[in-house]
Order: structure tokens, then sequence, then C-alpha cells
């Protein structure tokens, strides 16, 4: 009987400190390890995956996790008390409505990007297109981030900017070609790739990284600045580590890394 | 309930020893059922109809039902005769066969939705030779199906290879020394017999493929009226509004809890 309460109290015991885990640092290190939880847009995922790396160089004991998604998901997700120290959107709209909840304090976010669309085409370019006017051909397989995700609000307005000027019906013609609206931009990406799409509407950034595709240039006029603000979430438990991380992101080294994944710098 | 039936079993012990039992699998509960009911509490809203009735989450509502029923027919039609062989005849390889038959059940839907894309998509292996007649599965309504009997069929083969395998041998025997034909004794003899785990399993299939999600989003992409299946419309009601998301997931439980109800009232029923 003794025996079994006693299993029974190590197991409480157990579950107790299971609970109260991340507090505990072993206090034999020389430096105390640390971890930064990193929200970022979808597109983010190469330049940060890198950002992050040179992050943890530069600190040691420092241990970046990152979840990469669709901004309105991960906004969601923040919102139903998902531990994040930092959240980079891929539009102002989420931080904003972060800012609402007073999850993120008030003038804390900062543009750190702007980023352009671009018309991807697999490399082998089935559907054989050379001008944008070519994505209202019928039976083309065009595929777009759904429009609650930043992506494919920013295509549907590129859409519409070429209606004005190609007109004849183009937008209702290139809207008839949409196969699908996928959940995040990086699965239009893949599409593309896998040659399972004809095009895809997808930010420069993604195409940098994504060297094989064709693609055909939106011009300036018709195209959108997308600017992407970065923020540290009020509830995070390290606030100076975020604020750091922000100030790599704002740094000569880290805009590089970001221009060098088709990003346009802010500075 | 079951508890009360095994209580002769435990004379011995004493009740205090209970809470071995009580709290771990308080614990278990806990994480299984709290989760659920903050849902349906979140969901208790004024707004709850409006999203459910909304014209997106009924068109998710019909497709799901339209596709989950086609995959249903689709894994009786090709299960059942398989579930037959596998119970009752002996053949080389046949252990190598139920594996890969079982192998779906447990593999991530992501896999599961690469693998049909890169076999049945329009530059996949055998998707090239469909694209040749002029056939491109992947974004289309039969996509969804496909990738919903994919996931959802092996179950049902596995609770039909039970069923079958459960019934008397002699039963079998007696019918062939009547000099019934295979067909006959499967229609007249292990039909009506292996009915029950049959019907059962029938249920659980389309359970299964009701939820599919990982393999569709894939592989069929998200069309609202061609692919958005209700799991799909809650995955991307998360990205409009966290109200149509949980309206979406509530009447999907409420689904599901009416079929799971069904399937052990007809295991009980023996």
């Amino acid at each position: 009987m003794t025996k079994r309460l006693t299993m029974l109290f190590l197991t409480l015991a157990l579950v107790l400190s299971a609970c109260s885990a991340p507090t505990a640092a072993p206090a034999s290190a020389t430096v105390a390890p640390q971890t930064l939880t990193v929200f970022a847009a979808a597109s983010l995922t190469s330049a940060f995956g890198e950002i992050g790396k040179a992050f943890e160089a530069a600190n040691p004991g420092v241990t970046i996790t990152f979840n990469f998604g669709g901004s309105q998901t991960l906004r969601t997700q923040i919102e139903q008390g998902a531990q994040a120290d930092v959240f980079a959107s891929a539009n102002a709209k989420e931080m904003d409505a972060l800012v609402t909840g007073t999850l993120v304090s008030t003038d804390a976010a900062k543009v750190f990007l702007t980023n352009q669309l671009v018309v991807i085409l697999p490399a082998k370019n089935p559907a054989g297109l050379k001008t944008l006017a070519d994505l209202s051909k019928p039976g083309l397989k065009l595929v777009l981030a759904a429009k609650e995700v930043p992506a494919g609000n920013y295509a549907l307005q590129i859409i519409d900017k070429l209606d004005k000027s190609i007109g004849a019906g183009f937008k209702d013609k290139v809207l008839a070609n949409v196969v699908s609206y996928e959940n995040d931009v990086k699965q239009v990406v893949a599409k593309v790739q896998l040659g399972e799409a004809d095009a895809g509407i997808v930010y420069v950034s993604d195409s940098v990284a994504a060297p094989e595709l064709q693609k055909i240039d939106i011009n300036a006029e018709d195209n959108v600045i997308a600017k992407y603000p970065i923020a540290a979430l009020s509830k995070s438990s390290n606030p100076a580590l975020a604020q750091a991380f922000i100030a790599y992101v704002l740094s000569e080294a880290g805009q590089a890394t970001l221009k060098k994944w088709g990003f346009l710098p802010v500075k | 309930m079951r508890l009360r039936r095994s209580r002769h079993h435990r004379i011995s012990t004493n009740s205090q020893s209970d809470w071995l039992f009580v709290l771990p699998g308080l614990l278990l509960v806990a994480l299984l059922g709290l989760p659920l009911l903050a849902l349906i509490i979140h969901a208790i809203a004024p707004d709850f109809f409006a999203n459910i009735l909304s014209d997106s989450a009924l068109a998710a509502l019909q497709l799901s039902l339209i596709t989950s029923g086609l995959s249903l027919v689709i894994s009786l039609v090709t299960g059942t005769p398989l579930a037959y062989m596998l119970a009752r005849w002996d053949f080389k390889g046949k252990a190598v066969l139920e594996l890969l038959i079982d192998l779906p059940i447990v593999l991530p839907p992501s896999v599961a939705g690469l693998a049909l894309l890169i076999a049945f998509g329009r530059q996949g292996i055998f998707g090239s030779l469909l694209t040749l007649i002029g056939i491109s599965l992947p974004f289309s309504t039969a996509a969804v199906v496909i990738a919903q009997t994919f996931v959802s069929a092996p179950l049902y083969v596995r609770a039909a290879r039970i069923g079958f395998a459960e019934i008397d041998p002699q039963l079998e025997e007696a019918a062939v020394v009547e000099g019934a034909s295979n067909w006959q004794m499967f229609r007249e003899v292990m039909l009506p017999l292996a009915g029950r785990a049959l019907t059962s399993g029938a249920i659980l299939t389309w359970t299964r493929a009701l939820g599919e999600f990982g393999a569709t989003i894939l592989f069929a992409g998200n069309l609202e009226g061609v692919t958005q299946t209700m799991p799909l419309a809650i995955y991307l009601g998360l990205e409009r509004s966290l109200g149509v998301a949980v309206a979406l997931s509530v009447m999907l439980i409420l689904i599901s809890v009416l079929l799971l109800a069904l399937v052990r009232k007809l295991d009980k029923s023996d």
C-alpha cells in the first residue's frame, strides 16, 4: 500500500515538474540556454531560416524555434494563447489585429522589408505562357493563395489592376482558371514546382527560392508592394532576446540576407 | 457501466488504491474531452446558425457528403471481395498484401497526398499516361474521392476481413457439401453472417473519409464547391473567421458522434 502511494506521489511530482520545466535552467552551464519562438509568414521560410542560424551563431546558448504559416493562421494561434516571442506578418492587417487585442503594444511593430509579386510557371511551361494577358487563356490551371492569406489578397488586387489595363473580361476569365486557392503561398509554389498547375502568383522572394521555375514579371504600376511588419509580443517570456532578434533582422547583416532571398530591404 | 461487471475480480484490494486507476485515467479523459468541450462552448454564440448556414459552409457540407458517400461505395464494392479473399483463401504473398493494405491506416495523410500526387498527378508516373487520354485528376472532385478512398478503404477491408474470418468453417463446408458455388456461398452464407462486422466497418470508413484532410489538400487542392470539403473549409475558415471554423468543427463532431454511436450499438447487439 505504501509502495503504491509512493508511486502515486512520484507520478504527481513528475507531472508537476514537467509543467514547470521551462523555467528550470541547469545551473552548471556557462551560458544560460535561452529559446526564442518566432512566428513568421510562410514566405519568410528560407530567409528567416538563414537569419535564425546566423543569430544563433552570434548568440551562444540561444535556440530559435520557428513556426511558419499563413499570417492569418499565426495570428489566430497567437490570439488563442500560443506562446510566441516575435511575430513577423506578411501584411499590416494581422499585426494591427494583435495591436487591437493588446497582444502587441502600440507602435511596437516595425516594417522590416517589402515584397512584390510575380507569376511563376513550371520549368517546362507546358501551357506556353508568355505574357500576363495569357493568364486568361481558357483551360489554363492557375493556382492562387486563398484570398484570406496576404499573398492571395495581393494576387486578387493585381488581377483587378490588370483587368483595367488589359480589359476584355480579363478578370472573369482569369478567376475561372483558378483550380485551387491554397492555404499558404508555399503551397502555390509547390503545386507549380510539381507541374500540376500551369501558373501561380507568388512573392518575388518565393521565385528566388525556386530558381528552376520560369516567371513573368508584373510591372510596377500593376504590382502591389507588400509591407511586412515585425514586433515582439507583449506576453513574450524573453522580451530582451525578442528585441535583439528584431534588431538583428533590421541590421545590415539581416537586411542583406533578406535581399539575397528576393525581398526588398527597407534600409 | 462495465466497471461493475468486473467487481468480483478484485475482492482482495481495498478501495484506497482505486485512485491509481482513476487519476491517470481521468488525466487522459480530460486531455481527450476538454478540447472538444471547449469547441462546443466556443460555438455557442448567436452567430452559430449564421455560420453553419453560410453558403461556403453548406457547399462544403454537401461536397463532403457526396465525396465521402462515393468513396464509401468504392470501398464496399472493391473492399468486400478483397476482404473475403484475404479471410478465406490461401495464396502466395497474402501476408505482404495484408501489410500493404494496412499501411495507409498508419501513414500520415501528408505522405498519402504526396504519394497520390506523384503517382496520379498531371506530371505523375501514372498520371502522365492519364494526361495522354485527356484525364487530369488533381484539383478535381474525383481527386477528393480518390484521396478519401486511399485513407479510409483499408479500415473497411480490415473490419470485413476479421468479420469473414470469424465465421465457423463448418458452415462453409456444409455449404460446399450442399453443392453451393463460391458466389452462392458468399452471397447466402458469408455476407449475412458477416453483415454486422461489414456495417460497422463501413460506418468507420465513412467517418474517416468524412474527416480526411491532409491527402485531400495536397492532391485535390482547395476550391469551394469542387474540392473544398468540410475539413478544408475548417482549416481555411481559420484564415477567415474563427466562428465559421468552430461551427463547422462542431457539426463534424456531431456527425461523427452519431456514426460512432451507431457502430457501438451494432457491436454490442451480439
